[in-house]
């Protein structure tokens, strides 16, 4: 229902937003937009920028130019440009990464427990004295922690090393701890990616939880059926540009996406 | 089972030998500089030898049936049992009755040893507390610091120069030396935010030297190599007391002291502060990327390392009267290091453990005079080959009890 009561602005706007490594164009004035509730999927070749994106708008790359602007629902709009990777997940962008990165060492649980870290406040002399209010929070910490182990199926693997869980799980987790942070905005970089077609199906069906409860979603995927399935809207880039956008059916059609996908044809296969 | 095979023989005969020829120049040729004849200890030689071959057919024996052992487990035929010294502790009665034993003989120790020897131990544990605060910055935040001493210099050197020239005691200089280690960590931190790994330590390292070049030539302030002496032992309550109490004192105070710290940092360490310490440890990326702030976690890992250092520092001097920029040269900054990575990283136990054996060591190694670095070194290396992760793992808590 955030799509009624915020009709024109969206949730996040990205507008001619470039980035250069030396001589070498990444994104080349990239438009993008999400609205409230969307999940809108980024594709496109190997090599197109997608993941430079997805660096940019988290603040692991500062963009040599464009906007990024976050409009949380009744609140004020925010430039996200320049702000530190932890300021834009505050702000409500929250992330997994393509090659999963888990805290390893540490147990399933307090990877997620992490996540609450920037919505907690205990500093040093609470840490130490742990008075009534540290206690709390803590037990909030762990229990809301739990209950995203919960979610995402991950509950019997609460104290488990996060390195010793499978695959398809420890993805399942980085979105747990990406959740545990209380985003706006999820991004998911490859979700899917080495999963078998089970751990995906599951996938999808989490993905779809989640924007249940009002998230929106930004995923890059190279899992076609899943992006057909899933998203609102698709944005395909090729070279750091965009080169089509529009609902699945839309892109699926668009000769400029079977060009990039499939290479040129001189005439009609 | 496991049998000697021929080669497993051929093996630790190439093992002897190459220890024997390792340990040619320290154990067989010794020069007798007075009478100007060198002695050739051939026998030393046999005994490398012997022991070599010894010492790694049984290891050979051991990872054999290790490997036996894993096999079984994987196949299903036998079930992994935790290490026996972790079942012994995680048995609550055991655990508290080797606690109170501990505590125990940890009162009773001045009454039972000799002046001596309470003084090492007092030695021995501000070196646990040196380690639990490097164990901070190595341990849990994974920010490799060689120059950790230079903290140490600023706690013991701000205990004799307060007190020459403003007359403060012990108990004044204590929280002040662990403010200005603090201060320091937080200097040294800034500059170095983007480092990491080998950088890290080259400019820490540096750090550290600048300090002791500091204090040795900056004659006015420090007054140079020659140091300064006659720094008063902590007082109690106005009272003379006799060298031998004096000491026996200080050997509790460092006892507190110990106890304070491990409480502090055992609080740390499973707290929402520490856990973004382990995070930041494991992946500096990913970690920035669930909202935590790299700059202020790190700032803050320096920060609480240097004040234990600090505070250490002011005891050293209080201990020993007497500071001169020689005692904190790079070789304490890598026996610290050691302690931390001996014990095991993050593991409060350990670094406990590892401080006792490393400081108390050399000092009973004293009967092998010549060869005490020799082993030293030795059980370094062994370690360092045979349980690379350090004497204690740390294990990682738990806080589902219901499951």
């Amino acid at each position: 229902m955030a799509i009624l009561t915020h009709p024109v602005v969206p949730l996040l706007e990205v507008s001619g937003l470039t980035m250069d490594f030396g001589g070498i164009r990444a994104l080349d004035h990239l438009d993008l937009r999400v609205r409230h509730g969307e999940i809108v999927a980024l594709i496109g070749p190997n090599g197109a920028g997608k993941t430079t994106f997805f660096n940019c708008l988290t603040g692991i790359y500062t963009p040599t130019g464009g906007d990024l602007v976050l409009t949380p629902p009744g609140r004020e709009p925010r430039r996200l440009n320049g702000l530190k990777p932890n300021r834009i997940t505050e702000q409500g962008l929250a992330r997994t990464f393509q090659n999963i990165r888990l805290f390893k060492s540490m147990t399933v649980l307090e990877n997620v427990m992490i996540g609450r870290h920037c919505r907690t406040r205990t500093g040093i002399l609470g840490a130490v004295c742990r008075g009534p209010r540290t206690r709390r929070e803590e037990q909030e910490i762990v229990g809301t922690s739990l209950a995203l182990l919960e979610r995402t199926g991950l509950a019997d693997q609460a104290d488990e090393v996060a390195a010793s869980l499978p695959y398809g799980a420890q993805r399942r987790l980085e979105i747990a701890r990406a959740l545990a942070t209380e985003p706006l905005l999820l991004l998911l970089d490859e979700p899917a990616a080495g999963m078998n077609p089970q751990e995906t199906a599951e996938l999808i069906e989490l993905i779809i939880a989640i924007r249940a409860d009002g998230l929106s979603i930004l995923l890059i995927e190279h899992d076609m059926r899943l992006v057909m399935r899933l998203s609102d809207h698709i944005f395909v880039m090729d070279y750091g540009r965009r080169i089509a956008e529009g609902t699945p059916a839309e892109v699926r059609r668009d000769p400029a996406v079977i060009r990039a996908y499939l290479g040129e044809e001189t005439h009609d296969a | 089972m496991a049998v000697i095979t021929p080669k497993d023989l051929r093996n630790a005969a190439g093992v002897a030998l190459w220890f024997m020829f390792l340990t040619f120049p320290l154990l067989v040729v010794k020069i007798n500089t007075v009478a100007r004849t060198v002695e050739w200890r051939w026998q030393n030689l046999l005994w490398v030898g012997v022991a070599g071959f010894v010492a790694s057919l049984v290891s050979r024996l051991f990872a054999a049936r290790k490997l036996a052992r894993q096999e079984r487990i994987r196949q299903g035929l036998e079930r992994q049992l935790p290490a026996a010294g972790r079942r012994l502790l995680g048995h609550p009665r055991l655990r508290l009755a080797a606690e109170v034993v501990l505590a125990l003989f940890l009162l009773a120790f001045p009454t039972l040893f000799s002046t001596y020897q309470v003084n090492i131990l007092t030695t021995a544990l501000m070196y646990v507390v040196l380690g639990l605060g490097l164990n901070i910055v190595v341990g849990l935040a994974g920010l490799l610091d060689l120059g950790y001493v230079a903290f140490y210099a600023v706690g013991a050197y701000t205990y004799a120069l307060l007190n020459l020239h403003f007359g403060l005691g012990f108990w004044t200089v204590l929280p002040i030396g662990g403010l200005l280690g603090a201060l320091f960590g937080i200097l040294l931190g800034f500059p170095v935010l983007r480092l990491r790994g080998d950088y890290l330590a080259i400019v820490t390292l540096g750090f550290g030297e600048i300090i002791r070049l500091v204090l040795e030539n900056w004659s006015d302030f420090s007054r140079g190599p020659s140091g300064i002496a006659n720094i008063p032992r902590p007082g109690l309550f106005g009272l003379d007391l006799t060298l031998d109490a004096a000491i026996v004192y200080l050997y509790f105070l460092t006892l507190a002291m110990v106890l304070f710290t491990v409480f502090v940092v055992n609080r740390l360490q499973h707290s929402r502060i520490g856990r973004a310490w382990i995070a930041l440890r494991e992946d500096e990326i990913a970690c920035q990327a669930m909202g935590i702030d790299k700059t202020r976690t790190k700032l803050a890992a320096f920060a609480l390392g240097a004040t234990w250092a600090g505070m250490a520092g002011v005891f050293f001097a209080a201990k020993t009267t007497f500071v001169n920029p020689a005692s904190f040269t790079f070789l304490e900054s890598a026996i610290i290091l050691c302690i931390v990575v001996l014990g095991g990283m993050g593991s409060i136990v350990g670094v406990i453990v590892a401080a006792l054996i490393l400081i108390l060591l050399p000092e009973y190694l004293r009967a092998f005079a010549d060869y005490r670095m020799l082993v030293f070194g030795a059980v370094l290396v062994a370690m360092m080959v045979f349980r690379p992760q350090g004497l204690v793992t740390g294990v990682r808590r738990t806080y589902t009890p219901g499951r």
